[in-house]
Protein backbone atom coordinates (compact mmCIF):
# COMPACT_ATOMS: atom_id res chain seq x y z
CA UNK A 1 0.00 0.00 0.00
CA UNK A 2 2.58 2.32 1.26
CA UNK A 3 5.24 1.60 -1.59
CA UNK A 4 2.07 1.97 -4.46
CA UNK A 5 1.49 5.48 -3.01
CA UNK A 6 5.18 6.41 -3.33
CA UNK A 7 5.64 4.46 -6.94
CA UNK A 8 2.36 6.40 -8.10
CA UNK A 9 3.89 9.65 -6.93
CA UNK A 10 6.89 8.86 -8.25
CA UNK A 11 5.19 8.52 -11.57
CA UNK A 12 3.28 11.73 -11.32
CA UNK A 13 6.22 14.23 -10.06
CA UNK A 14 7.94 12.29 -12.78
CA UNK A 15 5.23 13.69 -15.40
CA UNK A 16 4.67 16.97 -13.73
CA UNK A 17 8.28 17.71 -13.80
CA UNK A 18 8.88 16.93 -17.37
CA UNK A 19 5.89 18.75 -18.42
CA UNK A 20 7.14 21.74 -16.82
CA UNK A 21 10.87 21.39 -18.91
CA UNK A 22 8.97 21.28 -21.63
CA UNK A 23 7.88 24.89 -20.88
CA UNK A 24 10.92 27.36 -21.94
CA UNK A 25 9.50 30.36 -20.76
CA UNK A 26 8.88 28.63 -17.24
CA UNK A 27 12.34 27.40 -17.62
CA UNK A 28 13.42 30.62 -18.37
CA UNK A 29 11.38 32.64 -15.33
CA UNK A 30 12.18 29.65 -12.91
CA UNK A 31 16.35 31.38 -13.23
CA UNK A 32 14.85 34.91 -14.39
CA UNK A 33 12.59 36.13 -11.94
CA UNK A 34 14.79 35.32 -8.58
CA UNK A 35 17.72 37.11 -10.21
CA UNK A 36 15.39 39.75 -10.83
CA UNK A 37 14.34 40.66 -7.22
CA UNK A 38 17.80 40.15 -5.91
CA UNK A 39 19.57 42.56 -8.14
CA UNK A 40 16.24 44.82 -7.92
CA UNK A 41 15.97 44.86 -4.17
CA UNK A 42 19.66 44.05 -3.69
CA UNK A 43 19.74 48.01 -5.40
CA UNK A 44 16.40 49.48 -3.77
CA UNK A 45 17.32 48.74 -0.40
CA UNK A 46 20.98 48.97 -0.17
CA UNK A 47 21.39 52.26 1.43
CA UNK A 48 19.07 51.75 4.66
CA UNK A 49 20.96 52.03 7.86
CA UNK A 50 20.96 48.44 9.87
CA UNK A 51 18.53 47.32 7.33
CA UNK A 52 21.17 43.80 6.77
CA UNK A 53 21.47 43.21 10.63
CA UNK A 54 24.75 41.45 11.19
CA UNK A 55 25.41 40.50 7.42
CA UNK A 56 28.58 42.23 5.93
CA UNK A 57 26.42 43.28 2.98
CA UNK A 58 23.02 43.01 2.13
CA UNK A 59 23.61 41.39 -0.85
CA UNK A 60 24.68 38.85 1.92
CA UNK A 61 21.68 39.51 3.83
CA UNK A 62 19.43 39.32 0.87
CA UNK A 63 20.34 35.99 -0.44
CA UNK A 64 18.93 33.17 1.61
CA UNK A 65 15.77 35.60 1.88
CA UNK A 66 14.99 35.76 -1.62
CA UNK A 67 15.68 31.88 -1.95
CA UNK A 68 12.98 31.66 0.37
CA UNK A 69 10.56 34.23 -1.26
CA UNK A 70 10.87 32.82 -4.44
CA UNK A 71 10.75 28.97 -2.72
CA UNK A 72 7.33 30.53 -0.85
CA UNK A 73 5.92 31.99 -3.92
CA UNK A 74 6.46 28.91 -6.28
CA UNK A 75 4.52 26.89 -3.60
CA UNK A 76 1.65 29.36 -3.31
CA UNK A 77 1.14 29.48 -7.17
CA UNK A 78 1.23 25.61 -7.72
CA UNK A 79 -2.19 25.18 -7.30
CA UNK A 80 -2.91 26.30 -10.93
CA UNK A 81 -0.99 22.96 -12.16
CA UNK A 82 -3.83 21.51 -10.27
CA UNK A 83 -6.72 23.40 -11.88
CA UNK A 84 -5.34 22.68 -15.51
CA UNK A 85 -5.40 19.10 -14.85
CA UNK A 86 -8.81 19.30 -13.37
CA UNK A 87 -10.13 21.48 -16.28
CA UNK A 88 -8.29 19.13 -18.90
CA UNK A 89 -9.69 15.84 -16.42
CA UNK A 90 -6.60 14.31 -16.27
CA UNK A 91 -8.18 13.92 -12.37
CA UNK A 92 -11.01 12.24 -13.69
CA UNK A 93 -9.24 9.97 -15.47
CA UNK A 94 -6.75 8.75 -12.52
CA UNK A 95 -9.69 8.88 -10.60
CA UNK A 96 -11.09 6.18 -12.63
CA UNK A 97 -8.01 3.55 -12.16
CA UNK A 98 -6.14 2.10 -9.73
CA UNK A 99 -4.10 5.61 -9.15
CA UNK A 100 -3.20 6.42 -5.60
CA UNK A 101 -5.36 9.23 -4.53
CA UNK A 102 -2.74 10.12 -1.92
CA UNK A 103 -0.26 10.15 -4.28
CA UNK A 104 -2.07 12.31 -6.79
CA UNK A 105 -1.86 15.62 -4.35
CA UNK A 106 1.00 14.44 -2.44
CA UNK A 107 3.10 14.23 -6.35
CA UNK A 108 2.09 18.12 -6.68
CA UNK A 109 3.73 18.89 -3.02
CA UNK A 110 6.83 16.90 -3.72
CA UNK A 111 7.22 18.70 -7.42
CA UNK A 112 6.91 21.97 -5.93
CA UNK A 113 9.47 20.97 -2.97
CA UNK A 114 12.02 19.69 -5.72
CA UNK A 115 11.35 23.03 -7.90
CA UNK A 116 11.82 24.96 -4.89
CA UNK A 117 15.03 22.86 -3.87
CA UNK A 118 16.32 23.40 -8.06
CA UNK A 119 16.26 27.44 -7.58
CA UNK A 120 17.60 27.27 -4.29
CA UNK A 121 20.72 25.50 -5.45
CA UNK A 122 20.77 28.27 -8.94
CA UNK A 123 20.41 31.49 -6.14
CA UNK A 124 23.33 30.00 -4.23
CA UNK A 125 25.89 29.99 -7.45
CA UNK A 126 24.69 33.03 -8.78
CA UNK A 127 25.26 34.04 -5.42
CA UNK A 128 28.74 32.71 -5.10
CA UNK A 129 29.29 34.89 -8.38
CA UNK A 130 27.96 38.02 -7.12
CA UNK A 131 30.94 37.14 -4.28
CA UNK A 132 28.40 36.00 -1.25
CA UNK A 133 30.17 33.52 0.70
CA UNK A 134 28.02 30.66 2.36
CA UNK A 135 29.30 30.77 5.95
CA UNK A 136 27.76 27.60 6.71
CA UNK A 137 29.76 25.45 4.24
CA UNK A 138 28.35 22.28 2.47
CA UNK A 139 25.95 22.12 5.88
CA UNK A 140 24.87 25.47 5.11
CA UNK A 141 24.22 24.80 1.65
CA UNK A 142 22.06 21.61 2.39
CA UNK A 143 20.50 23.57 5.18
CA UNK A 144 19.09 26.57 2.66
CA UNK A 145 18.30 23.86 0.13
CA UNK A 146 16.07 22.53 2.72
CA UNK A 147 14.61 25.21 4.00
CA UNK A 148 14.00 26.70 0.61
CA UNK A 149 11.99 23.16 -0.54
CA UNK A 150 10.07 22.68 2.84
CA UNK A 151 8.75 26.25 2.19
CA UNK A 152 7.72 25.74 -0.92
CA UNK A 153 6.31 22.07 0.40
CA UNK A 154 3.98 24.07 3.08
CA UNK A 155 2.42 26.78 0.46
CA UNK A 156 2.29 24.37 -2.09
CA UNK A 157 -0.16 21.92 0.55
CA UNK A 158 -2.19 24.94 1.14
CA UNK A 159 -2.42 26.20 -2.44
CA UNK A 160 -3.97 23.09 -3.67
CA UNK A 161 -6.07 22.39 -0.91
CA UNK A 162 -7.74 26.48 -2.24
CA UNK A 163 -7.38 24.71 -5.98
CA UNK A 164 -9.36 21.87 -4.85
CA UNK A 165 -11.97 24.17 -3.30
CA UNK A 166 -11.99 26.71 -5.64
CA UNK A 167 -11.45 25.18 -8.77
CA UNK A 168 -10.86 28.07 -10.72
CA UNK A 169 -8.08 30.11 -11.77
CA UNK A 170 -9.74 33.13 -11.35
CA UNK A 171 -10.36 32.55 -7.39
CA UNK A 172 -7.22 30.93 -6.89
CA UNK A 173 -4.97 34.27 -8.32
CA UNK A 174 -6.96 36.47 -5.55
CA UNK A 175 -6.00 34.16 -2.87
CA UNK A 176 -2.72 33.45 -3.83
CA UNK A 177 -2.38 37.47 -3.66
CA UNK A 178 -4.24 38.31 -1.01
CA UNK A 179 -1.76 35.85 1.20
CA UNK A 180 1.27 36.12 -0.28
CA UNK A 181 2.14 39.48 -0.37
CA UNK A 182 1.08 40.25 3.66
CA UNK A 183 3.11 37.39 4.63
CA UNK A 184 6.37 38.18 2.50
CA UNK A 185 6.17 41.95 4.23
CA UNK A 186 5.42 40.04 7.62
CA UNK A 187 8.82 38.34 7.14
CA UNK A 188 12.47 39.41 7.47
CA UNK A 189 12.94 38.62 3.68
CA UNK A 190 13.99 42.14 3.05
CA UNK A 191 15.11 43.51 6.24
CA UNK A 192 16.16 42.57 9.59
CA UNK A 193 13.67 41.63 12.56
CA UNK A 194 15.24 45.00 14.95
CA UNK A 195 14.49 48.18 12.12
CA UNK A 196 10.57 46.33 12.03
CA UNK A 197 7.71 47.70 14.27
CA UNK A 198 7.67 45.43 17.14
CA UNK A 199 3.98 43.90 16.58
CA UNK A 200 5.46 42.88 12.98
CA UNK A 201 8.08 41.32 15.14
CA UNK A 202 5.68 39.57 17.03
CA UNK A 203 3.56 38.53 14.29
CA UNK A 204 6.86 37.58 12.11
CA UNK A 205 7.05 34.64 14.57
CA UNK A 206 4.30 32.85 13.66
CA UNK A 207 4.83 33.37 9.99
CA UNK A 208 6.29 30.10 8.39
CA UNK A 209 7.69 32.12 6.01
CA UNK A 210 10.00 33.49 8.51
CA UNK A 211 10.63 30.15 9.80
CA UNK A 212 12.75 29.40 6.65
CA UNK A 213 13.88 32.58 6.39
CA UNK A 214 15.88 32.67 9.90
CA UNK A 215 17.35 29.19 9.13
CA UNK A 216 18.41 29.86 5.93
CA UNK A 217 20.17 32.57 6.91
CA UNK A 218 21.63 31.71 9.65
CA UNK A 219 23.38 29.37 7.55
CA UNK A 220 24.62 31.56 5.04
CA UNK A 221 25.35 34.63 7.59
CA UNK A 222 26.23 33.48 10.54
CA UNK A 223 27.34 29.70 9.83
CA UNK A 224 25.86 28.70 13.34
CA UNK A 225 22.47 28.62 15.26
CA UNK A 226 22.76 25.05 13.68
CA UNK A 227 19.87 23.89 16.78
CA UNK A 228 17.43 26.99 16.19
CA UNK A 229 17.39 26.56 11.87
CA UNK A 230 17.21 22.29 13.12
CA UNK A 231 13.81 23.57 15.14
CA UNK A 232 12.59 25.53 12.18
CA UNK A 233 12.99 22.80 9.94
CA UNK A 234 10.68 20.88 12.23
CA UNK A 235 8.27 23.23 12.26
CA UNK A 236 8.37 23.81 9.23
CA UNK A 237 7.84 19.92 8.39
CA UNK A 238 5.24 20.15 10.68
CA UNK A 239 3.28 22.41 8.49
CA UNK A 240 4.36 20.96 5.20
CA UNK A 241 2.39 17.75 6.88
CA UNK A 242 -0.52 19.96 7.96
CA UNK A 243 -1.17 21.66 4.88
CA UNK A 244 -0.70 18.71 2.61
CA UNK A 245 -3.39 16.67 4.76
CA UNK A 246 -5.55 20.08 4.23
CA UNK A 247 -4.71 19.48 0.56
CA UNK A 248 -5.61 15.30 0.84
CA UNK A 249 -9.22 16.84 2.20
CA UNK A 250 -9.89 18.86 0.28
CA UNK A 251 -9.81 16.24 -2.32
CA UNK A 252 -11.46 14.07 -1.03
CA UNK A 253 -14.27 17.15 -0.91
CA UNK A 254 -14.10 17.30 -4.73
CA UNK A 255 -14.30 13.78 -5.28
CA UNK A 256 -17.41 13.94 -3.19
CA UNK A 257 -18.58 16.52 -5.72
CA UNK A 258 -18.38 14.42 -8.93
CA UNK B 1 -22.58 -14.20 -17.65
CA UNK B 2 -23.68 -10.09 -16.90
CA UNK B 3 -20.51 -8.07 -17.18
CA UNK B 4 -22.33 -5.05 -15.61
CA UNK B 5 -25.52 -5.26 -13.53
CA UNK B 6 -27.37 -1.87 -12.69
CA UNK B 7 -30.13 -1.88 -9.75
CA UNK B 8 -32.55 1.00 -8.85
CA UNK B 9 -29.58 3.07 -9.15
CA UNK B 10 -30.61 6.55 -7.78
CA UNK B 11 -28.43 9.94 -7.38
CA UNK B 12 -29.56 13.44 -6.53
CA UNK B 13 -27.22 16.25 -7.48
CA UNK B 14 -28.76 19.70 -4.94
CA UNK B 15 -32.12 20.11 -7.10
CA UNK B 16 -31.71 17.52 -9.97
CA UNK B 17 -32.64 13.57 -9.72
CA UNK B 18 -29.78 12.39 -12.12
CA UNK B 19 -30.78 8.98 -11.70
CA UNK B 20 -34.35 8.16 -10.65
CA UNK B 21 -34.24 4.82 -10.40
CA UNK B 22 -31.92 2.99 -13.60
CA UNK B 23 -31.65 -1.02 -13.87
CA UNK B 24 -30.16 -2.58 -16.68
CA UNK B 25 -28.03 -5.52 -17.48
CA UNK B 26 -25.03 -5.78 -20.16
CA UNK B 27 -24.03 -9.24 -21.10
CA UNK B 28 -20.29 -9.94 -21.47
CA UNK B 29 -18.90 -9.11 -24.39
CA UNK B 30 -21.58 -6.84 -25.90
CA UNK B 31 -22.04 -3.60 -27.18
CA UNK B 32 -24.67 -2.18 -25.11
CA UNK B 33 -25.56 1.91 -25.73
CA UNK B 34 -27.06 4.15 -23.48
CA UNK B 35 -28.95 6.25 -25.67
CA UNK B 36 -30.68 9.67 -24.24
CA UNK B 37 -30.60 13.48 -24.70
CA UNK B 38 -27.92 15.40 -22.71
CA UNK B 39 -29.31 15.76 -19.02
CA UNK B 40 -31.07 12.67 -19.14
CA UNK B 41 -28.40 10.87 -16.77
CA UNK B 42 -26.28 8.39 -19.44
CA UNK B 43 -23.33 10.32 -17.48
CA UNK B 44 -24.07 9.75 -14.17
CA UNK B 45 -24.60 5.98 -14.67
CA UNK B 46 -21.34 5.75 -15.87
CA UNK B 47 -19.96 7.76 -13.49
CA UNK B 48 -21.16 5.39 -10.74
CA UNK B 49 -20.45 2.26 -12.71
CA UNK B 50 -16.65 3.52 -12.84
CA UNK B 51 -16.36 4.37 -9.05
CA UNK B 52 -16.14 8.21 -10.12
CA UNK B 53 -19.20 8.73 -7.38
CA UNK B 54 -21.39 6.47 -5.34
CA UNK B 55 -24.57 6.46 -5.54
CA UNK B 56 -27.28 7.35 -3.08
CA UNK B 57 -29.06 4.26 -3.41
CA UNK B 58 -29.20 0.98 -5.45
CA UNK B 59 -26.41 -1.13 -6.40
CA UNK B 60 -23.99 -2.42 -9.12
CA UNK B 61 -21.96 -4.87 -10.51
CA UNK B 62 -18.87 -4.31 -12.62
CA UNK B 63 -16.58 -7.33 -14.04
CA UNK B 64 -18.57 -9.42 -10.68
CA UNK B 65 -17.42 -6.79 -8.07
CA UNK B 66 -19.28 -4.36 -6.31
CA UNK B 67 -18.60 -0.69 -7.56
CA UNK B 68 -19.37 1.04 -3.89
CA UNK B 69 -17.96 -2.32 -1.74
CA UNK B 70 -14.95 -2.67 -4.22
CA UNK B 71 -14.05 0.49 -6.10
CA UNK B 72 -10.27 -0.85 -6.73
CA UNK B 73 -11.27 -4.27 -7.76
CA UNK B 74 -13.47 -2.73 -9.99
CA UNK B 75 -11.06 0.19 -11.40
CA UNK B 76 -8.60 -2.94 -12.31
CA UNK B 77 -11.28 -4.29 -14.53
CA UNK B 78 -12.35 -1.34 -16.59
CA UNK B 79 -11.29 1.26 -19.47
CA UNK B 80 -13.02 4.62 -18.93
CA UNK B 81 -12.77 7.13 -21.81
CA UNK B 82 -14.71 10.26 -20.61
CA UNK B 83 -16.89 12.43 -22.34
CA UNK B 84 -14.43 15.06 -21.83
CA UNK B 85 -10.77 14.03 -23.11
CA UNK B 86 -8.47 13.06 -20.39
CA UNK B 87 -5.26 13.42 -22.17
CA UNK B 88 -2.29 15.65 -20.68
CA UNK B 89 -1.81 18.01 -22.87
CA UNK B 90 2.10 19.05 -22.42
CA UNK B 91 3.22 14.81 -22.17
CA UNK B 92 3.23 13.23 -25.42
CA UNK B 93 0.92 10.20 -26.69
CA UNK B 94 3.25 7.60 -25.64
CA UNK B 95 3.90 9.21 -22.30
CA UNK B 96 0.33 9.45 -21.92
CA UNK B 97 0.38 5.68 -22.58
CA UNK B 98 2.83 4.84 -20.83
CA UNK B 99 2.08 6.32 -17.01
CA UNK B 100 -1.36 4.67 -17.49
CA UNK B 101 -0.07 1.17 -17.74
CA UNK B 102 2.31 1.59 -14.94
CA UNK B 103 -0.43 2.88 -12.92
CA UNK B 104 -2.27 -0.65 -13.97
CA UNK B 105 0.63 -2.00 -12.49
CA UNK B 106 2.24 -2.65 -15.61
CA UNK B 107 6.28 -2.24 -16.60
CA UNK B 108 9.35 -3.05 -18.74
CA UNK B 109 9.15 -4.45 -22.01
CA UNK B 110 5.17 -5.76 -21.62
CA UNK B 111 4.55 -2.14 -20.79
CA UNK B 112 6.72 -0.63 -24.01
CA UNK B 113 5.30 -3.53 -26.71
CA UNK B 114 1.77 -2.65 -25.72
CA UNK B 115 2.11 1.02 -26.09
CA UNK B 116 3.57 0.23 -29.50
CA UNK B 117 0.92 -1.73 -30.33
CA UNK B 118 -1.98 0.88 -29.29
CA UNK B 119 -0.12 3.50 -30.84
CA UNK B 120 -0.82 1.82 -33.99
CA UNK B 121 -4.13 0.55 -33.38
CA UNK B 122 -5.26 4.06 -33.58
CA UNK B 123 -3.29 5.28 -35.66
CA UNK B 124 -0.91 7.45 -33.82
CA UNK B 125 2.39 5.96 -34.34
CA UNK B 126 3.33 8.88 -36.04
CA UNK B 127 2.46 11.52 -33.67
CA UNK B 128 3.64 9.47 -30.55
CA UNK B 129 6.20 11.63 -29.49
CA UNK B 130 4.66 14.86 -30.38
CA UNK B 131 3.56 16.46 -27.23
CA UNK B 132 -0.41 16.22 -27.27
CA UNK B 133 -1.10 19.47 -26.94
CA UNK B 134 -0.60 19.44 -30.96
CA UNK B 135 -3.16 16.77 -31.72
CA UNK B 136 -6.53 17.25 -33.52
CA UNK B 137 -10.12 16.36 -31.31
CA UNK B 138 -10.19 13.28 -33.64
CA UNK B 139 -6.46 11.99 -32.58
CA UNK B 140 -6.92 13.22 -28.87
CA UNK B 141 -9.93 11.17 -28.58
CA UNK B 142 -8.39 7.82 -29.71
CA UNK B 143 -5.66 8.57 -27.81
CA UNK B 144 -8.17 8.08 -25.27
CA UNK B 145 -9.32 5.18 -26.16
CA UNK B 146 -5.71 3.69 -26.36
CA UNK B 147 -5.58 5.23 -22.70
CA UNK B 148 -8.74 3.29 -21.32
CA UNK B 149 -6.95 -0.24 -23.07
CA UNK B 150 -3.95 -0.16 -22.06
CA UNK B 151 -4.39 -2.60 -19.09
CA UNK B 152 -6.31 -4.94 -21.07
CA UNK B 153 -9.73 -4.22 -19.69
CA UNK B 154 -12.50 -7.02 -19.46
CA UNK B 155 -15.02 -3.69 -19.67
CA UNK B 156 -14.39 -0.49 -21.72
CA UNK B 157 -16.73 2.20 -21.09
CA UNK B 158 -17.12 5.07 -23.81
CA UNK B 159 -18.99 7.92 -22.65
CA UNK B 160 -20.21 10.32 -25.85
CA UNK B 161 -16.82 8.89 -27.84
CA UNK B 162 -18.16 10.80 -30.68
CA UNK B 163 -19.16 14.14 -29.37
CA UNK B 164 -17.49 17.27 -30.28
CA UNK B 165 -16.12 15.27 -33.39
CA UNK B 166 -16.22 16.39 -37.07
CA UNK B 167 -17.72 13.82 -39.17
CA UNK B 168 -14.64 12.58 -40.69
CA UNK B 169 -13.48 11.63 -37.33
CA UNK B 170 -16.63 10.50 -36.22
CA UNK B 171 -16.75 7.87 -39.08
CA UNK B 172 -12.84 7.01 -37.75
CA UNK B 173 -14.22 6.27 -34.30
CA UNK B 174 -16.88 4.06 -35.25
CA UNK B 175 -14.11 2.23 -37.08
CA UNK B 176 -12.75 2.08 -34.21
CA UNK B 177 -15.33 0.98 -31.39
CA UNK B 178 -16.54 -1.64 -34.42
CA UNK B 179 -13.07 -3.04 -34.04
CA UNK B 180 -13.28 -2.86 -30.42
CA UNK B 181 -16.67 -5.05 -30.36
CA UNK B 182 -15.45 -7.63 -32.91
CA UNK B 183 -12.37 -8.34 -29.78
CA UNK B 184 -13.55 -11.46 -27.67
CA UNK B 185 -14.41 -11.04 -24.33
CA UNK B 186 -14.67 -6.81 -24.39
CA UNK B 187 -17.94 -5.68 -23.23
CA UNK B 188 -18.19 -2.38 -24.16
CA UNK B 189 -20.81 0.20 -22.40
CA UNK B 190 -21.51 3.38 -24.84
CA UNK B 191 -22.98 6.48 -24.48
CA UNK B 192 -24.39 8.66 -26.90
CA UNK B 193 -27.17 11.27 -28.19
CA UNK B 194 -26.68 10.11 -31.40
CA UNK B 195 -29.33 8.15 -32.70
CA UNK B 196 -28.12 7.01 -35.39
CA UNK B 197 -24.96 6.22 -33.83
CA UNK B 198 -26.79 3.41 -30.81
CA UNK B 199 -28.58 2.32 -34.27
CA UNK B 200 -25.05 1.65 -35.61
CA UNK B 201 -22.99 0.48 -33.08
CA UNK B 202 -24.85 -1.10 -30.27
CA UNK B 203 -26.44 -4.51 -30.25
CA UNK B 204 -28.41 -3.22 -27.77
CA UNK B 205 -29.79 0.08 -26.67
CA UNK B 206 -31.60 1.59 -23.34
CA UNK B 207 -33.23 4.51 -23.79
CA UNK B 208 -32.62 7.18 -20.77
CA UNK B 209 -35.32 9.57 -20.04
CA UNK B 210 -34.95 12.21 -17.43
CA UNK B 211 -32.89 9.33 -14.63
CA UNK B 212 -34.83 6.51 -15.86
CA UNK B 213 -34.64 3.87 -18.31
CA UNK B 214 -38.20 3.64 -20.55
CA UNK B 215 -36.88 0.98 -22.79
CA UNK B 216 -34.47 -1.38 -23.56
CA UNK B 217 -33.99 -4.15 -26.65
CA UNK B 218 -32.23 -4.59 -29.50
CA UNK B 219 -32.49 -1.51 -32.20
CA UNK B 220 -34.49 -3.45 -34.87
CA UNK B 221 -36.58 -5.23 -32.31
CA UNK B 222 -37.36 -1.49 -30.85
CA UNK B 223 -38.16 -0.44 -34.36
CA UNK B 224 -40.21 -3.34 -35.45
CA UNK B 225 -41.87 -3.02 -32.06
CA UNK B 226 -43.37 0.20 -33.52
CA UNK B 227 -45.49 -1.39 -36.67
CA UNK B 228 -46.23 1.46 -39.05
CA UNK B 229 -44.88 4.04 -40.65
CA UNK B 230 -43.22 7.65 -39.91
CA UNK B 231 -44.62 10.47 -42.11
CA UNK B 232 -43.32 13.94 -41.85
CA UNK B 233 -44.98 16.93 -43.52
CA UNK B 234 -43.32 20.18 -43.92
CA UNK B 235 -45.67 22.84 -43.34
CA UNK B 236 -45.36 26.02 -45.08
CA UNK B 237 -46.21 29.16 -42.79
CA UNK B 238 -47.09 27.37 -39.61
CA UNK B 239 -47.51 30.72 -37.56
CA UNK B 240 -48.70 29.09 -34.01
CA UNK B 241 -51.57 27.26 -35.52
CA UNK B 242 -49.68 23.97 -34.47
CA UNK B 243 -52.67 22.55 -32.12
CA UNK B 244 -54.85 22.71 -35.30
CA UNK B 245 -52.60 21.20 -37.72
CA UNK B 246 -51.97 18.54 -35.18
CA UNK B 247 -55.50 18.05 -34.36
CA UNK B 248 -56.54 18.13 -38.56
CA UNK B 249 -54.22 15.41 -38.75
CA UNK B 250 -55.94 13.41 -35.79
CA UNK B 251 -59.28 12.64 -38.02
CA UNK B 252 -56.94 10.49 -40.49
CA UNK B 253 -57.83 6.16 -39.26
CA UNK B 254 -54.87 5.19 -37.46
CA UNK B 255 -52.61 8.39 -37.02
CA UNK B 256 -51.27 8.30 -33.66
CA UNK B 257 -48.32 10.14 -31.86
CA UNK B 258 -48.34 13.20 -34.23
CA UNK B 259 -46.10 15.93 -33.01
CA UNK B 260 -45.92 19.32 -34.57
CA UNK B 261 -42.45 20.64 -34.07
CA UNK B 262 -40.66 24.02 -36.25
CA UNK B 263 -42.60 23.53 -39.03
CA UNK B 264 -42.69 19.76 -38.76
CA UNK B 265 -45.43 18.03 -38.18
CA UNK B 266 -45.11 13.91 -37.85
CA UNK B 267 -47.12 11.16 -37.18
CA UNK B 268 -47.65 7.29 -36.78
CA UNK B 269 -49.44 5.61 -39.43
CA UNK B 270 -49.99 1.63 -40.30
CA UNK B 271 -48.76 2.82 -44.29
CA UNK B 272 -47.63 5.58 -45.32
CA UNK B 273 -48.44 5.14 -48.64
CA UNK B 274 -52.30 4.76 -47.82
CA UNK B 275 -52.69 7.34 -45.18
CA UNK B 276 -50.90 10.19 -47.48
CA UNK B 277 -53.58 11.41 -49.38
CA UNK B 278 -55.83 11.31 -46.24
CA UNK B 279 -53.22 13.39 -44.04
CA UNK B 280 -52.63 15.94 -46.64
CA UNK B 281 -56.52 16.22 -47.70
CA UNK B 282 -56.64 16.80 -43.92
CA UNK B 283 -54.56 19.58 -43.72
CA UNK B 284 -55.59 21.36 -46.96
CA UNK B 285 -59.56 21.64 -45.72
CA UNK B 286 -57.99 23.82 -42.69
CA UNK B 287 -56.39 26.31 -44.99
CA UNK B 288 -52.37 24.59 -44.49
CA UNK B 289 -49.82 24.86 -47.30
CA UNK B 290 -48.06 21.62 -47.28
CA UNK B 291 -44.20 22.15 -48.77
CA UNK B 292 -42.77 18.10 -48.49
CA UNK B 293 -43.68 14.86 -47.44
CA UNK B 294 -42.29 11.66 -46.71
CA UNK B 295 -43.22 8.76 -45.11
CA UNK B 296 -40.55 6.56 -43.91
CA UNK B 297 -40.01 3.08 -41.72
CA UNK B 298 -39.55 3.77 -37.53
CA UNK B 299 -35.94 5.70 -36.73
CA UNK B 300 -35.09 5.15 -33.44
CA UNK B 301 -36.04 8.59 -33.40
CA UNK B 302 -39.51 7.00 -33.49
CA UNK B 303 -39.14 4.56 -30.59
CA UNK B 304 -37.58 8.15 -28.51
CA UNK B 305 -40.89 9.81 -29.39
CA UNK B 306 -43.01 6.39 -28.74
CA UNK B 307 -41.70 5.61 -25.46
CA UNK B 308 -41.26 9.15 -24.00
CA UNK B 309 -44.21 11.16 -25.57
CA UNK B 310 -41.79 13.53 -26.26
CA UNK B 311 -39.79 14.41 -29.71
CA UNK B 312 -35.68 13.65 -29.40
CA UNK B 313 -34.33 16.87 -31.04
CA UNK B 314 -36.76 18.80 -29.04
CA UNK B 315 -35.59 17.30 -25.55
CA UNK B 316 -32.17 17.99 -25.93
CA UNK B 317 -32.19 21.73 -26.35
CA UNK B 318 -33.85 21.50 -22.32
CA UNK B 319 -30.44 20.30 -21.14
CA UNK B 320 -30.31 20.11 -17.24
CA UNK B 321 -27.95 17.79 -15.33
CA UNK B 322 -25.23 15.96 -16.90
Amino acid sequence: MIFQTLRHTGWMVVRQARNLMREPIWIAMMVIQPLIWLLLYGQLYSRVPGIRGNASSYKEFLLPGIVCMNAFFGGMWSGMAMISDLDRHVIDRFLASPASRVAIVLSQVVRAGMTAAMQAVLLLVIGLVLGVRVHGGVAGWLMVIAASALLAMVFAGFSHGIALLLRREASMIATANFIGLPLMFLSTILLTATIMPVWIQHVSRFNPVNWGVVAARNAVVVGGEWWTSGQFLLFLIAAATVTTAFATWSFRAYQRSI
Amino acid sequence: MDSIVAEELRKRYRTVQALDGVSFAVREGEVFGLLGPNGAGKSTTVRVLTTLTRPDSGRAFVAGENVVAHPIRVRRAIGYVAQDSGVDWEATGRENLLLQGRIHGMGGKGLRVRVDELLGLVGLDEAADRPARGYSGGMKRRLDVAIGLVHRPSVLFLDEPTTGLDPEARAAMWVEVERLAAEQNLTILLTTHYLEEADHLAERVAIVSRGRIVVEGRPEELKADLRGDSVTVEIAELDGRAAEAADAVSVVEGAQETTVEAGQLRTRVPNGANAIPAILSALDARGFAVASVTSARPSLDDVYLHYTGRDFSAEDVEGGAR
